[in-house]
């Protein structure tokens, strides 16, 4: 038998091998009658202990804060790699006069449609996380929306230069900032990020649940900018 | 209703195993990452059925809107290189 019949065969047997995991899961599989105990806890106490509409964010920001912050923590040393790896290959861009490589023109639709949408886009992505503890999404995909808005604007005109040094200054003041309400928390509320900081308020509105939107602002600038300033460092790479 | 929603879904998962096979399969780049992008797209729309619309719109936002367009910039930069992985296989 020749050597590559033997790797289909191998690889056939392991994807059956995996099926055969998956047909077991799917026929023992009963939907729940009702929440599990985790789950209830969080269904019944997040509205009068948190004061949430939005039962993830409360998970998210406040039960699992910690999580998230480690989360956060993750995003940025990943954003800091690609950076510190692509400063490598950087393009000399103080030097005036640098020869540019010609570049296939933008079409009209593009450019028009980014100087109409982007501002757009921006909004619907800070509207995402202020209202995180009401509707569905929050700093994360409020954050991500915003840095597609960036992209948009870098399709459109791939020379363009952000200020790497404000999309550094917003990332660190919004990180600083969220640990340091973190910390307040210790000391003023029940604990390390603990959202009864501020006064609950009343379910639904714009300002209650504490410091959750404040947090969750936070975060939706601070993985906008490290999404924005990946984006850009990619953009200005030298090409090979 | 329900079975609408239920023959959709079918539809919807029958589509997405179809893209992520010519997401593998295809030797296109280009053909392939938008393939790619498709099923991120569709398991976002699962994720809505499912009722997780937060995770919903992190990945239509991630998965199909960045990801995507970072493997383009990432073509776009080794285009030079295409040749020498045209051989394998």
């Amino acid at each position: 038998m020749e050597p590559i019949m033997i790797k289909n065969a191998i690889a056939l047997l392991l994807l059956a091998a995996v099926g055969a995991i998956f047909v077991s899961l799917l026929a023992g599989y009963m939907p729940d009658e009702q929440l599990n105990l985790t789950a209830r806890y969080y269904a019944e106490r997040t509205a009068q202990d948190i004061g949430t509409a939005n039962i993830v964010t409360a998970i998210v920001v406040t039960y699992r804060g910690l999580d998230t912050l480690g989360e956060v923590t993750v995003l940025f040393i990943s954003a800091a790699i690609v950076g510190l790896v692509l400063a490598q290959g950087r393009l000399p861009t103080n030097v005036p006069g640098s020869p540019q490589q010609p570049r296939v023109p933008v079409g009209e639709l593009l450019s028009t449609g980014s100087r109409l949408l982007t501002p757009l886009i921006l909004l619907l992505g800070i509207y995402v996380f202020v209202n995180g503890h009401l509707t569905p999404g929050g700093g994360f995909q409020g954050g991500a929306i915003i840095a597609s808005g960036m992209l948009l604007l870098l399709l459109a005109d791939p020379l363009k230069h952000f200020s790497h040094r404000l999309i550094d200054v917003i990332e660190s003041i919004s990180g600083l900032l969220f640990v340091g309400i973190g910390v307040l928390g210790l000391l003023y509320a029940g604990g390390f990020l603990d959202n009864r900081l501020l006064p609950i308020g009343t379910l639904g509105e714009l300002f209650s649940a504490g410091v959750i939107p404040l947090i969750y602002s936070l975060i939706g600038l601070k993985v906008g900018s490290e999404f924005s300033s990946m984006l850009a460092s990619l953009s200005e790479t030298e090409e090979a | 209703m329900s079975s609408l929603i239920n023959g959709m879904t079918l539809v919807l998962c029958v589509t997405m195993i179809g893209a992520a096979l010519v997401a593998i399969r295809d030797k296109r780049l280009p053909i392939a990452i938008l393939a790619s992008g498709l099923v991120s797209l569709i398991a976002s729309i699962l994720f809505l059925v499912l009722a997780a619309p937060d995770v919903a719109m992190t990945e239509a936002a991630i998965g199909s809107g960045l990801t995507t367009f970072l493997f383009f910039f990432v073509l776009a930069r080794v285009r030079g290189g295409e040749q020498d992985g045209a051989d394998h296989d």
